[in-house]
């Protein structure tokens, strides 16, 4: 059966989906990748679905649960890549990923993740 | 009006929505659809061929290329003999789900592309037709 790699960048994941997922594949991704950020102590994880030319509402609602299921386990989540004929059929189809965090690219969506562990570690530190 | 071409696909497991995508896919690319367009009427099949795979137990898609008077498109249906739709007002609606998704499927198909038509007979089955015009 087809994997999709999960690579470990320092404190982050990063996913990058090649293939047209079939729906089983998209539930073993959301399986694997919340089992990894859990071994690895990943604090965020980034998707680059910048091969994906279509997101239907079975892959949307997939991403919106690995985001929603990665907050709980303390990993925030980036969106990277989209496709902007992707995204103006997604917004048509209704699907407007409410709490998803998305960015143009890997360089950006690192930025973003980045920049939100600093906050996070701030507000931790004692003053 | 005339069909310039046709070819069908069963739609029996979840690699069968994956085969509907490629070749809605290819025929929109070949018919010269623009991207954006080939990426609604690829997304649309996707939620129809779904359709028919989890609520239909499985069925068939048709393709073909249209041509009415000056103007092509591409038609596609959807067709199953599962339970059938008891009420298909409440299934076009946004948010309404029998299986746990998003409930986006019909109505999200239906603005994806020019015509939509849906027929569903309880314990015969449903036929979805769509047309996409260049």
């Amino acid at each position: 059966m087809e994997q999709i790699p999960i690579l470990k960048l320092g404190k982050f994941l990063l996913v990058t989906i090649q293939v047209d997922m079939h729906d089983q594949m998209a539930l073993r991704l959301q399986d694997e990748l919340t089992n990894r950020i859990v071994k690895e102590n990943a604090k965020g994880v980034l998707i680059d679905i910048s091969a994906l030319e279509i997101v239907d509402s079975f892959i949307g609602r997939t991403l919106a649960n690995i985001a929603a299921m990665a907050r709980i386990l303390d990993a925030e989540t980036v969106i990277v890549g989209m496709q902007p004929a992707v995204a103006i059929t997604m917004v048509e189809l209704g699907l407007s990923l409410p709490g998803v965090r998305t960015a143009l690219n890997v360089e950006r969506g690192m930025e973003i993740l980045n920049n939100l562990l600093q906050e996070d570690s701030d507000a931790r530190s004692p003053k | 009006m005339l069909v310039l071409r046709s070819d069908s696909l069963p739609l029996l497991s979840s690699d069968d929505i994956v085969k509907a995508r490629q070749m809605v896919r290819t025929w929109a690319a070949e018919l010269g659809f623009k991207l954006v367009d080939q990426t609604k009427i690829v997304t649309a099949s996707s939620e129809l061929a779904r359709n028919v795979h989890d609520h239909g137990k499985g069925g068939t898609m048709f393709i073909e290329v249209i041509e009415d008077g000056d103007r092509k498109g591409l038609r596609l249906t959807f067709q199953d003999q599962g339970p059938g739709i008891p009420d298909i007002e409440q299934a076009m609606r946004d948010g309404y789900s029998t299986s746990g998704g998003l409930g986006l499927g019909l109505g999200g198909a239906k603005r994806l592309v020019n015509e939509f038509h849906i027929e569903s007979a309880v314990g015969k089955g449903t036929t979805v037709r769509i047309v996409k015009w260049i």
